[in-house]
Order: structure tokens, then sequence, then C-alpha cells
């Protein structure tokens, strides 16, 4: 088999140079080998899930036979979804608001908007546990999904600020000509919003959908703080197994909802790379 | 051009109403009711007098909870400085790789960010814990070691002593470092990429070594992707709560933990409340630091 002749890395072509390729691959090892082994050691045979005994899926069918962690999951499921459909469309119109208009109290508007990015998780979760205990506590005994609402909202109150960031900056390479184009041409508003607007918009809903899909999925601490004895998530449910011991039950429940978010990942930069390619193409 | 509102007055009212009301309603009167908490006193079991007391925040900037304070902000600082050493020669890398490499090194350090933040930190503990897989591998090196030296016929070595790599400072350290590393490399990277090439080919022909090149020409340039990095990763570390309390000892405890037991099992919410506002203060410090930082590198630049 014939190699192509090695040449000497050019001046600028770090990745070429042998103690970059070993940093760069020393932190893949360590960011990858945990997940590696943890998804690895759910199908191992032995409790004690260090040393490798045989092959099993029976794991996978005690987490599956498992009705609260799977009644965890579906929440956690439920809640993302939810959630991500609120914040796409809150998102989505607090872009548009910051993007059209000028109004007084706009820059205090537009610092509020950016406080549930950077306030620390803890405090929000906190905020939420005395809100919905004291302020506006969330009725008892609702039937599922009602029951879920508390941790609906929390999660959309900081998910949908991230949403609006990134259909923000989407609209950034909006042509305003088009939208007074449509309006001359007759277009009522909410038909200009809807058919020049939201298509264009439509890569930066996308990426914001995923986006608000997995900071749901993936949040504790607020969801620790919101939840109550009958509304638990799957992050809620693995804390408390954690803390009795450590199961490969876990490890296959892990498994499945890593593969889930890599699996939704893939479908989303997939998407957005068919955008681009269609648009390179136009 | 914007529009101003008064343009298009039912237009504006549909279109911010709803995420203005959210954003009033489900989140700045639940912090502001923490924030009137923080000035209460507690006086029943249930209840809370809004006494507009100081006593809180005197609590709080005692010695004790000044410590633990102090020891979040080092442990999230030494987090950033691990991230940002680490962090830099990856996004360098990164930033110089051809298209396809670039793109793949790009979803793999991406990757793990959209995983479970607990089942990395539980991915972890698996790793780490005394019968874990680095114990493992140095047990299994202590013993073929101590096999080649009764060999040689030198004295065989002890027994194996596991290491402790969990439950401690160490461990939250390395669990925060693991958890937060793409918040840094990310930032980074686009940093690096947008830089001006020529200007590292100048500082190479005219004869400067890498390093040098790296510290006195790359390092000033990125410095704005440096800070934001340092923000997004300084952040979240000072807040963490779920490392610390997963991997941390009895002496790990950061800031997070202390406001988490007043608010589930101490039941003291005016306290915890002061306590979460000076770490929201704490935060807005360190956005104002890095605010300034950029605003000079930029007038300088």
């Amino acid at each position: 088999m014939a190699r192509e002749p090695k040449t000497k890395p050019g001046p600028l072509e770090y990745m070429r140079r042998w103690p970059l390729r070993v940093i760069v691959g020393a932190t893949l090892l360590f960011l990858y080998l945990p997940l590696i082994t943890l998804m690895v050691f759910s199908f191992n045979d032995s409790r004690r899930n260090i040393v490798w005994q045989g092959f099993t899926f029976k794991y996978y069918e005690k987490a599956f036979n498992n009705s609260s962690l799977m009644e965890a999951f579906s929440n956690s499921l439920t809640i993302a979804f939810v959630c991500t459909v609120l914040s796409v469309i809150l998102g989505a119109l607090a872009a548009v608001m910051l993007w059209r208009f000028r109004f007084p109290g706009k820059t205090v508007v537009e610092g509020s908007m950016a406080l549930p990015i950077v306030v620390p998780e803890i405090c929000m979760g906190v905020a939420m546990l005395v809100f919905f205990a004291r302020v506006m506590p969330w009725p008892q005994g609702m039937p599922w999904p009602f029951n879920l609402g508390a941790i609906i909202i929390a999660h959309t109150s900081f998910s949908f600020p991230f949403v609006a960031t990134v259909v923000r900056a989407r609209l950034a390479s909006f042509n305003r000509e088009l939208e007074e184009a449509a309006k001359d041409l007759g277009a009522s508003e909410w038909r200009t919003f809807w058919d020049v607007l939201v298509p264009h918009l439509q890569p930066g809903l996308i990426a914001g959908a995923l986006l608000a899909f997995t900071l749901s999925l993936d949040d504790f601490v607020i969801t620790f703080f919101t939840a109550g004895p009958e509304t638990i998530t799957f992050p809620v449910k693995v804390y408390s197994m954690l803390r009795f011991s450590v199961t490969p039950e876990v490890n296959a429940a892990s498994t499945v909802l890593i593969v889930l978010t890599v699996a939704l990942t893939a479908i989303g930069l997939h998407l957005q790379s068919r955008n681009e390619d269609r648009k390179a193409k136009a | 051009m914007e529009q101003t509102w008064r343009q298009a007055r039912s237009a504006f009212a549909a279109i911010a109403a709803p995420p203005l009301v959210w954003l009033l309603l489900f989140f700045l009167i639940p912090l502001a009711v923490i924030w009137a908490y923080s000035f209460g006193e507690n006086v029943g079991p249930v209840t809370i007098d809004f006494t507009g007391t100081f006593a809180n925040y005197a609590r709080a900037l005692g010695p004790l909870y000044l410590g633990i304070f102090w020891k979040s902000i080092l442990v999230a600082g030494l987090t950033t400085l691990l991230c940002l050493l680490v962090g830099f020669p990856v996004a360098l890398a990164i930033a110089f790789a051809g298209p396809r490499t670039k793109a793949w090194l790009l979803l793999l350090i991406m990757l793990p960010f959209w995983t479970n933040l607990l089942i990395r930190t539980y991915a972890l503990i698996a790793v780490l814990r005394e019968n874990g897989y680095v114990n493992f591998t140095l047990e299994w090196l202590w013993t073929n070691a101590s096999g080649v030296m009764t060999l040689a016929g030198l004295q065989p070595l002890g027994e194996f002593e596991p290491l402790t790599l969990l439950y401690n400072n160490f461990a939250v350290v390395i669990g925060l470092v693991y958890v937060h590393l793409p918040f840094m490399v990310l930032p980074l990277y686009s940093a690096l990429d947008r830089m001006d090439r020529s200007l590292m080919e100048a500082s190479l022909d005219l004869g400067a070594g890498h390093l040098r090149t790296i510290l006195l020409v790359v390092v000033p340039l990125a410095a704005p992707g440096i800070a934001s990095g340092v923000l997004i990763t300084f952040i979240p570390a000072l807040g963490a709560y779920l490392t610390p309390d997963l991997l941390g000892g009895t002496d790990s405890q950061m800031i997070a933990n202390v406001i988490e037991r007043q608010f589930k099992r101490a039941n003291d919410w005016p306290f915890g409340a002061a306590l979460s506002f000076l770490l929201m203060y704490l935060t807005f410090i360190a956005i104002a630091i890095q605010a300034l930082v950029q605003r000079r590198s930029e007038r300088r630049g």
C-alpha cells in the first residue's frame, strides 16, 4: 500500500506536531474514557462492575422493569418536550421583539433577558422553591402531566433566553427589505411574520429547540428544588439511586440517555448541514 | 431600521407580551422574593417576617461563611486555571487543523457538553473510586513492577495501597475540570480561529520560537477569547452544587452546598437567601471584571 509521502509539518500546522497531538489525545481520553467505560460496563455480567465477566442485557431488563425509573424517564422526556415548545415560542418572540422594535427600557429588558443565563443555578433553584412554596403553590394531586407544571415552568424560564440568543443571531442575517416587500404586496403583519420571517428563522429555531431540549433534560439542580415527591425526573432519580449504591442498572439507564442525546445532536447537525447545503445550491 | 414600538402598537404588544410577562412572573418575581427574604427573620416554623434586618448578611460575612466563600473562589479559580492550561493547546490545535479534522474535533469536544451532567459525574466516580479503574490500573502496574523487581533480585514492593481519589478536594477540582473543559475550549477556539495568522507567520519568520510567538503574539491577540472562556468557566464552577456534593468530602463544601442546606435541612430561608444573593453579587462582579478587561483589550487592539 502506497502511503502518501510524509511532508514536514508547515509552521502553523500545530495539529501535526506531536506535543499538541499528545495533549489533544490525552484530553479526549480524559473526556471520553469515563463515559465509554460506563457504557461498556452496563453490559457487564457482574455487580462489582470492575472486571469483565461476560456480556449481558440483564441490567437493561432490570432498568426497564424498574417502574419508578421508567416513570422518571418519561417525566423527563415530557418536561423536556413541553419546555422546548414553550421556549421556542417565547425565545423567538423575545428575539424578534429586541431585533425589530425600539422601546423605552430596552436596555433593562435586554439585561434581564440575559439574567437567567448568568445567574447561578443554585440561586435560581432556591428562588423557584420559594416561589412555588409560598407565592404560587402548584396545586397538589393534579393528573399527569399537569403535576409536572412547576418543573416545566422553571425549565422554560432558564431555557428560553438561550433560544432567544440563538434566534437573534440568526435574525442578524435577515434582509428587512423582504419584510417590507411582503407588506407592500399586501400581506398582513401576521402573514409576513409567518410566511417570510419564520422560514428564514428555521435553522435558528431548530438549533434553539435542540438546546432547550438538552438543557431541560440535563438539569438537576433547579429540578431538585422544584420537584415534589411525586414528580421525580430522571436526573433526580439517578441522584437518589447514587446516594444508596452504585448499581449497573444506573449504567444501563445512563447509556440509554447518552445514546438518546447523541442521536438528537446528530439529527440536529444533519438538519443544519442539509439546510446549509440547500442554501449553497440556491 | 428598527421600528419604534409606537409605529405598530398591536404587533409590538403581541410579540413582546408573552416573553416579558413570563420573564417577570416566573423569573424576576421569584428572585425578588428571595431578595426580600434575605432581609427577613424566621419567627415561626414557616412564617418569615420582613423586618429589614441585615443580620443575615452579617452572619454570612462572619469568618465561617466567609471562609467557605473564599474556598469556593479558590476551587473555581483553580478549576479555571487548569481548564485554561489544558484548553489553550487543545483550542490551538483545533484552530490550526485541517477542515475535516477540525469539524470532528469540535464535535468531540462538544458532545460531552450535551451529555447529562449527573451521568458524567457518576461516570467519574466509577473511574476514581477506590476499586475503580484508575486504582485498578495502578495496582496492575504496581504488581508487575514488583514482579520485575523480584526477578532482578531486588526487594519486592510492599502491598498496594489504593489511592484515595474520591471524596476530597482533589476529586472536586478534577470533577469541575472534567465538566467545564468544553466551556473553555469553545470560546478559545473561536478567538484563535478568527485571529490574523500573518502576524504569527511574521513572528516566526523574524526568528521567534513557537513558544515565544504563542506567549507574546497569540495570547495578547486572543485575550478577549481567553477572558470570555475564563468567565464562562468560572461562573458555573463558582456556583457548582452537584460536583462538590457527589465527589467532595466533608471538608469540600462549596457555597452552593451551604445554600442548599439552609433551604432543605436547616430550614433557615432568610439566611440561605442572603447567601444566594451574595453568590449572585460575586457572579456580577466577575462579569463586570471581564467586561472591563474586554474593553481595555479592544481599546488597545
